[in-house]
């Protein structure tokens, strides 16, 4: 009775939680609440009673309190010591680990349940089980891919190869299998023993053959979409052991993860189904198009001759600023700009940066108010009027070929207008294409000029020409 | 009939996550992934429970310590982060 009590309340902080965290003036104490609400859940699991029958064994190692403070103890420092020590441009790969290892430890969960008594589970436990195992299994091998694909400790490209879908069919028609077969009432133990360990190799098999096909670009969407499998997952487990808390937290999470998913899709122009089953980017297509006008290249003495006179200045900030770690020298750049009398902001596309709103972390980092901060929609009616646009490492995001070219694998992605501008700066290491390997006819147009190097020498460089005034 | 009240609540929590999460703005969704993220591991719960039941035997045993250790190493590592990249969002006035 009272720890029910205690997970009601554990419920009431994390949805007290999340709505906090809508502005950033109360984010910080909406997190706080949230955490407040998992601690108090974490010691209700103390008073349960099968932890609570525990205490009375004669021998020490059968004490349930041991064993869970003990892990409880490793986790945290665990948890503790990599939380501080991760670099914020390594937010999304840390954040597809730990949704790994959520669904690692619900499938987890799910496994022990079934052991417990494997001959008497009832059909819609039984279910639970099954899915959770399914669910768990693909979020934590996926988790693992997408994490190796961001690190890129392996290729980040799309791997697509013939009889990849059929694979996927058979392994997704064995699953439901597996699972059909271990509900059944009345089935052998060890059968059944059989047919969980198989559903569980086809799932992580599973995890990481949906992820497979899908290339770096695409990760925000990814993670967002594991996050949620994830939430699912620890409310499937919550099915198991009929817990509330469980089941509350995991929709949230589950739902959360989803609008996110939604979200990201809708700022691309993609469906979900075209996102995980197309191979985007694995073969980079060809535009019909020749390639554009040459384009101008410009030293940094003459750009910042023309920032100096600029009245308006916006950055366009892509992942390749994060890569190049600019993001500090870009804040310095923009204070000299304000001081010489410009009007600084900068805007970001939903999807820069690796997962959605990642690039607002990285620039809050960096110091810059986030009321300098604008998103794609505001501040697209008002580039007309923008002197100086300055593209930071983004390419797709600001490619008119979105706009008016048919034919190009990202027609139809709503898309920073930057173009729009009086004139555009481009930095950009080299004259490759970028990322995605699409064409971009931004850097031939005629108010485009292109500054080459290492986006933080660059703009190094800009801050110095300020200086030395 | 227990199951449905669980159906019930489990629908019914789905839609208020809806609800809260459509009114995040953009520059927020990293801390709020990373901060659902730390929810989603709630499954300490379930494991702490199960790692006393010695019903399920010494390998039930190891098997939820594993799933401790690793769901909390997600909440805990989940909510300090967000709480350190919620703290580098900042006003203009606050700095000066």
């Amino acid at each position: 009775m009272i720890n029910n009590l205690a997970y009601i309340l554990a419920c009431v902080l994390f949805i007290m939680g999340i709505k906090r965290l809508n502005r950033p003036e109360t984010a910080r104490r909406g997190n706080f609440l949230s955490a407040l609400g998992m601690l108090i859940a974490v010691v209700a699991a103390f008073f349960e009673n099968e932890v609570v029958q525990s205490w009375n064994t004669a021998d020490w190692l059968q004490n349930g309190y041991v064993w869970a403070l003990l892990a409880v103890a490793i986790g945290s420092v665990i948890g503790i010591l990599w939380s501080k020590r991760v670099k914020m441009t390594g937010m999304p790969e840390l954040v597809a680990i730990y949704n790994g290892f959520g669904g690692l430890a619900s499938f987890l969960v799910a496994f022990t349940q079934f052991l417990r008594d494997p001959a008497a589970v009832e059909t819609i436990v039984a279910a639970s089980i099954a899915l959770t195992i399914l669910t768990g299994a693909i979020t934590f091998t996926g988790s693992m891919l997408a994490w190796g694909k961001l690190s890129e400790k392996i290729s980040g490209r799309a791997i697509v190869f013939g009889g990849q879908k059929i694979i996927n069919g058979v392994l997704a028609l064995a699953a439901i299998g597996m699972m059909v077969i271990f509900v059944m009432p009345g089935i052998d133990e060890g059968v059944r023993l059989a047919v969980i360990i198989i559903l569980a190799g086809i799932s992580l098999i599973f995890g990481f053959a949906l992820v497979l096909p899908i290339g770096g670009g695409d990760m925000p969407v990814v993670i967002s979409l594991l996050n949620s499998l994830s939430g699912v997952a620890v409310a499937l487990a919550g099915f198991i052991i009929a817990n509330t808390v469980l089941i509350v937290a995991g929709a949230l999470v589950g739902a959360s993860g989803m609008m996110l998913t939604l979200i990201m899709c809708r700022a691309m122009n993609r469906s979900i189904k075209n996102l995980l089953f197309s191979g985007f980017g694995a073969n980079p297509a060809v535009s019909t198009r020749g390639p554009g006008a040459e384009p101008k290249a410009i030293s940094t003495e003459d750009a910042y001759l023309m920032l100096e006179a600029a009245g308006s200045v916006v950055f366009v900030p892509g992942y390749g600023m994060a890569v190049a770690q600019a993001q500090h020298v870009v804040k310095e750049l923009a204070q000299k700009l304000e001081a010489a009398g410009a009007e600084v902001s900068f805007v970001v596309h939903p999807v820069a940066g690796r997962m959605p709103g990642h690039m607002n972390v990285l620039l809050a980092e960096a110091d810059i108010p986030y009321e300098q901060l604008k998103t794609m929609d505001e501040m697209n009616p008002a580039m007309p009027l923008c002197d100086i646009a300055i593209v930071i490492g983004a390419n797709d995001v600001v490619n008119p070929a979105a706009e008016n070219d048919e034919s190009s694998p990202i027609y139809g992605m709503p898309i920073i207008k930057a173009y729009e501008a009086k004139t555009v700066f481009v930095l950009k290491r080299g004259k490759g294409r970028g990322f995605s390997g699409i064409e971009n006819e931004l850097f031939g147009m005629s108010n485009t000029l292109m500054i080459y190097g290492d986006a933080k020498a660059t703009i190094s460089a800009l801050v110095g020409e300020f200086a030395s005034e | 009939m227990e199951m449905i009240f669980l159906l019930f609540i489990f629908v019914i929590a789905a839609f208020l996550g809806r609800e809260l999460i459509s009114k995040v703005p953009s520059q927020l969704h990293t801390p709020l992934m990373s901060a659902t993220n730390a929810i989603g591991g709630i499954t300490v719960v379930g494991a702490i429970v199960a790692v006393a039941m010695f019903s399920a035997g010494t390998l039930g045993m190891i098997l939820s310590f594993v799933a401790i250790i690793l769901a909390t190493i997600n909440v805990v590592g989940g909510y300090l982060v967000t709480q350190r990249m919620l703290s580098m969002f900042r006003k203009k006035e606050d700095k000066d």
